[in-house]
């Protein structure tokens, strides 16, 4: 009897997954039917693709929002590897993986992943391989890609600067992941305190380093230390967690978020936010792969681009900022986009006057550090953007880091 | 200048409070035989469902009862899987703590890719509520009243829990009997107690006061759901650490508490600490920050090395501690 049972169910099992591997190949046919483009996107990230804030998800959201624009489907043409850490052989399992899955361009978008990609794409000469925020390339078929995200930071320090002087109080605090250690954070610093001391040339700009990218209630004591203890009232951020901007509103003070518009969070308190909007880049870079991979890299090349492109911007400007706030802001905007004038430079800007008739004043003056050492002479050029992107490690004049 | 030291107090107690309840919870729990790892995930889950419960009623009433009620279900099916089906107590335990955090990570997800997003408490009544609250006359006391006095609610329901519990366990007969099945089930069964009854009850009651820890975090230090890391963020490991520390006595859990809160509140403040008294404490700016931020867990260590070393350190160490009771075995 236990034979005749186990060979029946033996049997029924043999037929089901018969059945099951027609109805897969069926599946599989009409798929490839309807598949109008043959084209197809690898992405490598650092956390999950289904993260809802923070790094992974801007870049995401860039990608998927670029495929649409660019006539391909994110469900069918986008192929991820996700939570894969900084380590070359983890990164490399990931090239082989989207490379077997036939696709045409990869990007991998933390820094670790350089190493690995610039050895991949020797390997797979008819890939395109793209990396975010790194600094190797060649001359076929490997670019670099990052952001002036500096100058929205520089941006929204106009938008604190103007709330200090409303407030007389010269104290801003910065909440950072990093101080000096990466370029990166060490730009957006200085980018905002330059900021802010073009409306307000007194502005002191505390930094409280929090060594980690995200961690909430470290967050949320340095913003609550920031106010209590050294008296700032606008907090600027560089972190994952809005919970800065939330302990502003908290405490009636003010802030400038970062990667999204925070203003439903902290709804008394929030400025403007200097935002990514990643998908300028993928959307140029799909379309020139596209069109010809053979020409990627004297089409797109090395890409580094900020306002100009679409790439960074700031948020909508909150009603809790001043009224001179969006004039001063438009003006710089629009000088940097016409590339007549940058952050890093021996010429700095300075606003005056009221709503309706804000002027801007260009002043030769030299880009000193805040130990006294000069880096560009008076009325001198921008710094490379070598600097920006990779060797910058001090803090202008104005600011302190106070951990 | 002196309000640097009541800011450091304040914090002490403000960023620390959840880990008492880990504590008491996990005390609780362990008094009767039984080791739940499951503590972040326990208070995970009690942080969201109480978040969740609170932000759509604005009660913190609700998302106290929410929150102590959906934990102490989790309390439930650990009490079902390692009393009734007397599976290891190790491994259900790790099994609560993933399975609570992904809870929470899967919630949040889903709510927050929703069009409403994730609920936000700014200007409700429910934050109005988790706030401190003015006691008059203490509250005003200088120095005192702003550091120990003004505090949210959950905050004196936590010290109060941690002294009933106390009480429990040294005046009551419940209590008695209680510590008699974690020192020898079998013994306290031969003299009539209900060992499944005792375990069940005491494992849901401490899970539902972790629950209510993780839902301080969700109402005073986290609230917004934001991708790379848990409200919980590894307070629940550190409590099961406190519980050794605190020798199984809730009393000293307090005290446990607020030295680990002390050491953690130092790598944040200790650069507000030599600000302020830069002849006297700006010393503590030439040690690395880093080193700050290894300390708590530092001290961990060194407190659960020197604990071990005398025996006399773990007298309230229940004997039948992690092993199940089984009644034929006997």
């Amino acid at each position: 009897m236990k034979k005749l049972i186990s060979m029946l169910v033996t049997a029924a099992l043999a037929v089901t997954s018969v059945f099951a591997l027609a109805g897969c190949n069926a599946a599989k046919e009409s798929e490839g039917g309807s598949g109008a483009s043959n084209f197809k996107v690898g992405a490598i990230y650092i956390n999950s693709q289904n993260d809802t804030s923070g790094y992974t998800y801007a870049h995401h959201k860039g990608i998927t929002k670029a495929m649409q624009s660019v006539g391909l489907d994110p469900s069918k043409d986008l192929y991820i590897v996700d939570n894969v850490p900084e380590d070359d052989e983890k990164v490399k399992q990931a090239v082989d993986q989207l490379a077997g899955n036939g696709c045409n361009i990869i990007f991998g978008i933390s820094f670790g992943y350089i190493n690995a990609f610039e050895e991949k794409a020797k390997e797979y000469p008819d890939i395109i391989f793209s990396h975010a925020t790194g600094y190797l390339s060649n001359d076929k078929n490997f670019n670099n890609y990052f952001g002036r995200i500096y100058q929205a930071r520089y941006l929204s320090g106009i938008a604190a600067g103007y709330k200090s002087l409303e407030l007389g109080n010269n104290n801003i605090g910065y909440v950072s992941a990093w101080g000096t250690e990466y370029a990166e954070t060490c730009s957006g610093i200085n980018a905002f305190a330059m900021g802010c001391m073009s409306v307000n040339p007194d502005a002191k700009i505390s930094v409280y380093e929090i060594s980690t990218w995200g961690d909430q209630q470290l967050e949320r004591q340095a913003a609550e230390t920031l106010i209590d203890t050294y008296g700032c009232c606008v907090i600027a951020q560089h972190c994952d967690s809005s919970q800065p901007q939330i302990v502003a509103n908290e405490k009636g003070v003010f802030g400038c978020g970062y990667n999204s518009d925070m203003t439903a969070e902290a709804p008394n308190a929030h400025l403007t936010a200097p935002i990514w909007n990643w998908d300028a880049y993928y959307a140029t870079a799909m379309k020139a792969a596209m069109t010809n991979p053979a020409t990627f890299m004297t089409e797109v090349g090395n890409y580094y681009e900020g306002l100009n492109a679409g790439l960074v911007d700031i948020s909508p400007i909150s009603s809790n900022c001043t009224p001179e706030t969006k004039e001063a802001i438009e003006i710089a905007k629009d000088l940097m986009k016409k590339g007549e004038w940058d952050v890093f430079s021996g010429v700095k800007l300075s606003f005056s006057g009221s709503a309706g008739s804000v002027t801007v004043e260009k002043n030769n003056a030299a880009l000193v550090t805040n130990d006294g050492s000069e880096i560009v002479a008076a009325g001198g050029p921008s710094v490379d953007d070598g600097v920006i992107q990779g060797s910058m490690n001090y803090y202008v004049e104005g600011v302190t880091q106070v951990n | 200048m002196f309000e640097v030291f009541t800011l450091f107090l304040f914090n002490i107690i403000v960023y620390n409070i959840p880990l008492l309840y880990g504590t008491t919870g996990e005390i609780m729990i362990e008094k009767s035989g039984s080791l739940n790892l499951g503590v972040e995930g326990t208070m995970a889950i009690g942080a969201v469902a109480g978040y969740l419960a609170g932000a759509k009623t604005d009660s913190l009433l609700v998302a106290c009862l929410v929150s102590f009620i959906a934990s102490g279900l989790v309390g439930l099916l650990f009490s079902f899987l390692t009393v009734t089906l007397q599976a290891n107590q190790n491994v259900t335990g790790l099994t609560i703590t993933t399975f609570g955090v992904a809870f929470y990570y899967f919630i949040g997800n889903a709510l927050s890719n929703s069009s409403a997003g994730w609920p936000k408490l700014s200007g409700t009544r429910l934050d109005a509520h988790s706030q401190a609250i003015h006691i008059p006359v203490l509250s005003d006391i200088p120095f005192i009243g702003k550091a120990v006095f003004s505090h949210g609610i959950l905050v004196y329901l936590g010290v109060l829990i941690a002294i009933l519990m106390w009480l429990y366990f040294k005046k009551t007969v419940p209590g008695l009997k209680l510590r008699a099945i974690g020192e020898n089930p079998a013994a306290a069964d031969s003299l009539g107690v209900n060992v499944a009854l005792y375990k069940y009850t005491h494992i849901i009651i401490g899970s539902g006061i972790m629950g209510l820890g993780g839902l301080y975090m969700g109402l005073n230090m986290g609230g917004t759901f934001e991708g790379s890391n848990c409200w919980i963020n590894g307070y629940g490991w550190i409590s099961i650490a406190l519980v050794i520390f605190a020798n199984w006595s809730p009393a000293k859990a307090l005290l446990g508490t607020l030295i680990f809160g002390f050491f953690n509140t130092l790598r944040v403040q200790n650069a507000a600490l030599a600000y302020t008294f830069p002849d006297t404490m700006g010393w503590l700016t030439n040690i690395p920050s880093h080193f700050f931020s290894a300390l708590p867990f530092i001290i961990t260590l060194i407190v659960l090395i020197t604990t071990s070393m005398s025996s006399k350190n773990k007298s309230g160490e229940p004997q039948a501690i992690g092993r199940n009771y089984y009644r034929e075995d006997r």
